[in-house]
């Protein structure tokens, strides 16, 4: 039992939280809002970091590192909403690797090109709606009834306008069906949630972050903000969920990385968790900035609207509660499995 | 990070499910509905399997267990409805005894704490002090080569049964709060000591204590003179942290999910067949994940030599929270049927929700109020300033 990062994991968190710091700052978090969602410039870095291909298997170019060390990555990458779809590349990539007969394309897909992303729904009659990074992935895995589909086409020039700012976007399947392994389809999926859930803690962590900097500085009745208990319980609050959120998500990936029994179940429970942590964090830290925050100016906003947007890529949060109900307590009488 | 337990700690979890499944027994719960929440011949049973030094340090004389095999028995006690609060005061009291106590108590009195002989418990709240304990007034003065102790606790739960009361005073009033007090661990049987019962809206019951001219050695007293606040330290760390109660909400759970399998609503239909109570019980569930995150946590931190002190309070916060709102979830999800208590013959499992809907409130006030804690997150962990 290691409930702190390990040494290793700390020289990744370092590695890459400074990386993001330095090179994800809110000017290209805006700046990339205006062009679809993506930093072509940012994704360039972090190929140069290794990151998109830092959890493929080393004889493919990848970097033998584990779910474990990606989702540390996945914190700081969220903790500066960085326009760059790594963690649907990552995943994609990794399911390809797990698929096999694809060395080629996953070895480039280790260096970051072409753009890879998985939709996380079931397309009809051909199309797979609101794919996230679709409007820059070329290669899109996606799932259906006879299998998993591996589609290459090249992107719509335009992201759906939408909350989050996200480079989402409506794709037409065309391609192969390359496993009909459903199961692996669904191992990839829950990647996405423990992945997702920890960049979710690295937002949540940040915005109350703003928020206790901002109160110190704002001055009203004479003193700081931060003075009034108001704000100090509400962040404690937010504070005391996001950690909640950042133990069960690292255990996802843990419990995936070791292919235990309840990986898929805590993966699931991590990811409707720590955006309900991410959300509430995003939304004291807006109240607590008062009408600033709610301008477009300040920063908490770019933070509010991805922490409403990112799990809603998946669907519905209550689909997801259901989902989760029918594995533990088995499908309800009328026989309508979420 | 890695949420491995060791093979030594899964067999201790699995050497623990086998002793609840043997020791614990229906008509031992069904007793403690007299209002006292401890079983003798249960933790009788434990201290002879060396359960209760089992925490307490090797090299002070403990079983050397680590933390996170204390939490696991915590958890499983909690799991198998086994009321925990005399042992875990009493293994809390003997802990504090071992890092602070002068060489006496160390002799005398822990051993008997730890073989099950001896039941202590805390003596800080007083009438007007709860959340500001610091302030306590309870005096303690010197008489020759004896304390001389005047004043009345609040709140000092299982003194009833207790032998001894880890009691808090004040011997320096005209110093800063924090720096004038003292504790000291006083046998109930010394003369002018006055328990009364003060019942709740719940089952349990609790007591309030006076201190009439009661006459102590100073072997009894436990730390320095003044050093009291660092004693409060340690036994807040245990107590929020590690052998506080995490997991109460399980058993909530696992009654609402029989109820809802079993019982049909006026309209025919099953509660586990509506959306909206399977959606509460998967959140219930989830927040019991994340409680297990916390406790694991506190105890690997423990483990370690870490203070937990923020950690802590975000573990007793939002389990006592989430606790709080299940009970309502859930006693809601029965309607009328869920009003029935435990002296109704109808009551489902004993009335098991509705008598935790009333223990609930509690949980998010005795050991630092919810408030208390999230200033201690605030502070301790948001570094924003202090607000009290
Ligand atoms: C059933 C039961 C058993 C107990 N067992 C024990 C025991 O065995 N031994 C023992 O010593 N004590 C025990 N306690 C006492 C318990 O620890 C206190 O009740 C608790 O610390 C709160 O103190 P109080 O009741 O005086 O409330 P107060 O301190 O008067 O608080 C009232 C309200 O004000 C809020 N408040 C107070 N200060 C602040 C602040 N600085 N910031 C924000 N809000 C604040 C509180 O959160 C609370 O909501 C027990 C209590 C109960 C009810």
């Amino acid at each position: 039992m290691q409930t702190r990062l390990t040494e290793d994991e700390l020289v990744v968190q370092d590695a890459f939280g400074t990386f993001f710091a330095n090179e994800s700052p809110s000017a290209v978090v805006r700046e990339a809002e205006q062009s679809g969602g993506f930093s072509p410039n940012l994704w360039a870095g972090l190929v140069a970091m290794g990151g998109p291909g830092m959890a493929l298997p080393g004889s493919l170019g990848g970097g033998d590192a584990t779910l474990c060390d990606l989702a540390v990555v996945a914190d700081t990458y969220g903790a500066n909403l960085a326009p760059v779809p790594l963690i649907e590349h990552a995943v994609a990539a990794r399911l390809l690797a797990t698929i096999g007969g694809h060395d080629e394309l996953v070895g480039a897909l280790a260096n970051g090109t072409p753009v890879a992303t998985m939709a996380l729904r079931a397309p009809v009659d051909g199309v797979t709606r609101f794919v996230p990074a679709g409007a820059v992935a070329d290669v899109v895995l996606a799932h259906t009834d006879d299998g998993i589909v591996l589609s290459r086409s090249t992107p719509p020039s335009e992201a759906l306008p939408n909350t989050g700012g996200l480079p989402l976007a409506h794709r037409s399947l065309d391609g192969d069906i390359v496993s009909t392994d459903h199961a692996t389809w669904d191992r990839a999926v829950d990647e996405w949630r423990a992945l997702t859930a920890a960049a979710y803690v690295g937002l949540g962590r940040r915005v109350i972050a703003m928020g206790v900097e901002y109160s110190r500085e704002r001055i009203q009745f004479g003193v700081p903000i931060g003075t009034f208990q108001a704000l100090q319980q509400g962040y404690a609050d937010a504070s005391t969920r996001v950690e909640g959120a950042h133990l069960l998500a690292h255990r996802a990936a843990w419990a995936l990385e070791a292919e235990r029994a309840d990986a898929s179940r805590l993966a699931g429970m991590a990811l409707l968790f720590a955006a309900e942590a991410a959300r509430f964090a995003a939304d004291r830290s807006m109240q607590y900035h008062g009408g600033y925050g709610f301008s477009e100016e300040y920063d908490v906003q770019l933070y509010h609207r991805r922490a409403t947007a990112w799990i809603l890529q998946l669907g519905d949060p209550s689909v997801e509660y259901a989902r989760l109900a029918d594995a533990e307590f088995g499908p309800r009488a009328d026989g309508e499995a979420a | 990070m890695d949420f491995s337990f060791s093979s030594e700690a899964e067999a201790f979890r699995d050497e623990v499910r086998a002793f609840l499944a043997a020791n614990l027994t229906e008509e031992m719960i069904e007793a403690t509905h007299d209002g006292t929440m401890h079983i003798p011949a249960l933790h009788q049973a434990m201290a002879d399997r060396g359960w209760l030094a089992g925490p307490v340090p090797a090299e002070l004389g403990g079983g050397g267990r680590s933390a996170l095999e204390s939490v696991i028995l915590n958890e499983e006690m909690q799991l198998a409805r086994a009321p925990i609060d005399a042992m875990a005061v009493t293994v809390i009291v003997a802990a504090i005894l071992l890092e602070h106590g002068n060489d006496h108590l160390k002799r005398n009195v822990v051993p008997r704490l730890l073989d099950g002989s001896s039941l202590s418990c805390f003596g800080y709240s007083e009438p007007e002090f709860g959340s500001d304990v610091a302030s306590a007034k309870t005096k303690a003065e010197r008489d020759g080569d004896e304390w001389l102790i005047n004043g009345a606790k609040m709140w000092t739960t299982m003194a009833h049964i207790a032998d001894s009361v880890l009691l808090l005073t004040r011997t320096d009033p005209d110093v800063a709060k924090h720096k004038g007090l003292t504790f000291f661990l006083v046998p109930l049987d010394t003369p002018g000591i006055e328990i009364q019962p003060v019942p709740t809206m719940a089952t349990e019951r609790s007591n309030a204590t006076f201190y009439d001219n009661v006459r102590l050695d100073d072997e009894w007293r436990v730390g320095d003179v003044n050093g009291g606040w660092a004693v409060m330290k340690t036994a807040l760390k245990y107590e929020r942290g590690i052998a506080g109660g995490q997991f109460p909400s399980p058993p909530v759970i696992d009654a609402a999910a029989d109820w809802a399998h079993n019982h049909a609503r006026p309209d025919g239909t099953k509660p586990i067949d509506d959306p909206t109570v399977r959606e509460k019980l998967m959140r219930a569930l989830i927040d019991v994940e994340v409680c297990r995150g916390f406790a694991y946590h506190c105890a690997d931190l423990a483990n370690e030599g870490v203070m937990f002190g923020v950690e802590g309070s975000m573990t007793k916060l939002f389990a006592s929270e989430t606790y709080k709102r299940h009970c309502r979830d859930f006693h809601d999800m029965m309607g009328a049927e869920g009003l029935l208590t435990h002296e109704s013959p109808d009551a489902h499992l004993g009335g098991r929700i509705e008598e935790n809907l009333r223990h609930s409130p509690v949980t998010a006030i005795y050991g630092g109020t919810s408030e208390i804690n999230r200033n201690v997150v605030a502070e301790g962990h948001l570094g924003m300033p202090r607000a009290r």
